[in-house]
């Protein structure tokens, strides 16, 4: 579905990804660990078209996406849900969401659009209650939430997600990862970058290790779950002391 | 069609009615004049608080805007092509009605452009002006936005100020009456004022209506988004730069709008229209209007515009405007005309009209 092949990107003069090689396929949860600054959301956002990569090819849906403006790519069925949440502080969460819709959101498309508002409240019930709510009057976990529906509201085949559990309480960080898992099976492919490398190993079914802008390992999770170097490095295993 | 949306608008309507009634009872009719250039500035105010409040794009140029459609058709109307009139092109123009030919006010014959024709190829310079402008400024964002187009503003400013044709520091005058229709007319004239009273109006309404159809649309919500995370806003498909230039295209065609007919109704226009203090004014005035407040912003556009121009403030007038915007960016970054506030007004005069009525019942029990 998602295939990235050398790809080079980064902020003006400073190159970020140096050379990064990726796939993903239907139906699969794929997940990105890697420290800060690793370039985990730098590839995200290379992929979605917010930044422009430098060189190598990104491939969606048998389309070279590389040069396509960040809202093409979204027509094409490729959502972000920003790091941050990055929701609309002064817009109510039905606003939000059907913003979400923004490319589906004409005339004549317009019912569909809120019938999959509706099934974005039966995935997240709260967001029914909060409807009326201006956005940046809710709390992480439910921004968090909002964001996630938001992007589901362009109807994506491939979800990308930067880091869910940034700064959410852990009780919830559960039951939206368990969210990802309902989303995989209703047929919608998941990118997931995370630092909380455990819990996306846990729900992913393969994995990227991201170091410096460069991919160092890759495997099943299982693999990189039993993988010393992860273990030590992200899984806080093996622990030794320095000067041993 | 959205029947709740246009009620202010005819709640307006009774007012503007009212106020006309009320100068004409009370032998004030002068105060018309000061209310009519007001309406027009007020659409410079129109198109900046939908620049600010909703696509959140800062300007400091837009007084530059408004002296483009200004000068565009004041030289446009007063250019003297009489030593032409002969040949078969001007004939061929005359015939359509893109030249006409006056006397001024020496009796002189004066052969130039119509003002509807002045009045477009005012539109369509603003228009690309603003495109060629806003593809490279727009790219900033907060302070050097602002910078840029106050950069913008007073490129103008010394252009007109420095050019023959423009009239150099006097400006230009005796620009003709323009007849929107042959019965109506934008003039200065007193006896014409009730008439231009209501067409000022009828116009300040047309671009109300379209900014409220806007704001209220699928764009609308777009632009809000741009204002709220211009980076999220893309991650769901929204073209921002796209949106923010139409946007700031459209708001310097209202301002040109306002430049054109102000500067017909004044008989002329002067450079120190498209001064940056004209600028900085426009911007206090939507803060303190509410930025993305388009009612609040056409109230403080009114008042503010009118207590100016009857000399209010006197020669303190630019701190006045200057001191505004530090203090409403300080204390009051969101305006003090809210969108609620109506309601919240109309339900505290019934609370009160409740204690009242509640206090008459108690007295009259105790009479009994």
């Amino acid at each position: 579905m998602l295939k990235v092949r050398n790809c080079e990107s980064g902020y003006g003069r400073l190159r970020v990804l140096k050379g990064i090689s990726l796939h993903v396929s239907p139906g699969e949860i794929v997940t990105i660990i890697g420290a800060n600054g690793a370039g985990k959301t730098t590839l995200l956002n290379t992929i979605a078209g917010i930044i422009k990569p430098g060189s190598g090819e990104i491939v969606f849906h048998d389309k070279d996406i590389g040069s396509l403006s960040a809202e093409k790519i979204v027509a094409l069925g490729c959502a972000l849900v920003p790091e941050r949440r990055q929701v609309f502080d002064t817009l109510t969460v039905k606003e939000n969401l059907i913003l979400g819709a923004y490319l589906h959101f004409r005339k004549k498309r317009k019912k569909e659009a809120l019938d999959e508002l509706q099934s974005i409240y039966s995935l997240f019930p709260v967001l029914k209650q909060r409807e009326s709510q201006l956005a940046g009057t809710l709390s992480g976990g439910e921004q968090q939430m909002l964001a996630i529906g938001r992007a589901l509201m362009a109807k994506p085949d491939l979800l990308m997600m930067d880091e869910p559990s940034l700064g959410i309480a852990p009780l919830i960080v559960k039951t939206i990862f368990k969210t990802i898992l309902t989303l995989r099976d209703n047929g919608v492919t998941i990118l997931l970058i995370e630092q909380n490398a455990k819990a996306a190993l846990n729900i992913a079914d393969r994995g990227y290790v991201l170091e410096t802008g460069q991919v160092v390992l890759e495997g099943t999770s299982r693999d990189l779950f039993d993988n010393h170097d992860v273990q030590r490095a992200y899984l806080g295993k093996d622990y030794k002391k320095i000067n041993e | 069609m959205d029947v709740k949306r246009y009620r202010p608008i005819a709640v307006l309507l009774i007012i503007i009615v009212f106020i006309q009634l009320i100068c004409t009872f009370t032998g004030t009719e002068f105060f018309l004049t000061q209310i009519i250039m007001a309406a027009y500035f007020s659409l410079v105010i129109l198109g900046l608080c939908l620049l600010m409040g909703h696509a959140g794009q800062i300007s400091l140029g837009h007084a530059g805007f408004f002296a483009i459609g200004g000068y565009t058709s004041a030289t446009l109307t007063t250019i003297n092509l009489i030593d032409i009139a002969d040949s078969g092109v001007a004939g061929f123009l005359k015939g359509a009605g893109i030249l006409f030919l006056r006397k001024d006010i020496y009796g002189e014959e004066i052969l130039s452009f119509s003002p509807w024709v002045a009045f477009i190829a005012a539109l369509v310079v603003t228009i690309l002006i603003a495109f060629l402008i806003g593809i490279p400024v727009l790219r900033l964002k907060g302070h050097y936005l602002a910078m840029a187009t106050l950069g913008f503003g007073m490129i103008i400013t010394t252009i007109v100020r420095g050019t023959r044709i423009f009239g150099e520091a006097d400006g230009i005058s005796s620009v003709p009456a323009f007849d929107l229709l042959p019965v109506l007319r934008v003039t200065g004239k007193s006896i014409y004022r009730i008439e231009n009273y209501y067409i000022a109006w009828f116009i300040v309404i047309i671009a109300l209506i379209i900014s409220l159809n806007l704001i209220n649309s699928r764009v609308g919500r777009a632009l809000r988004a741009i204002h709220g995370s211009e980076e999220a806003a893309r991650a769901i498909g929204i073209d921002t730069a796209r949106y923010k230039l139409y946007t700031f295209v459209l708001s310097a065609v209202f301002a040109a709008a306002g430049g054109v007919f102000l500067t017909h109704y004044n008989g002329g226009i002067g450079p120190s229209q498209s001064s940056v203090m004209k600028s900085v004014r426009y911007v206090a005035i939507v803060a303190v209007g509410g930025m993305d407040n388009i009612w609040g912003c056409l109230f403080m556009g009114i008042l503010l515009n009118f207590l100016t121009l009857r000399g209010f403030f006197g020669t303190l007038e630019e701190v006045v405007f200057g001191g505004i915007l530090i203090v409403f960016m300080l204390f009051f970054p969101r305006g003090i005309l809210k969108p609620g506030m109506i309601t919240s007004f109309r339900n505290a005069i019934r609370k009160c009209g409740l204690k009242l009525f509640r206090m008459r019942g108690k007295s009259k029990q105790n009479a009994a």
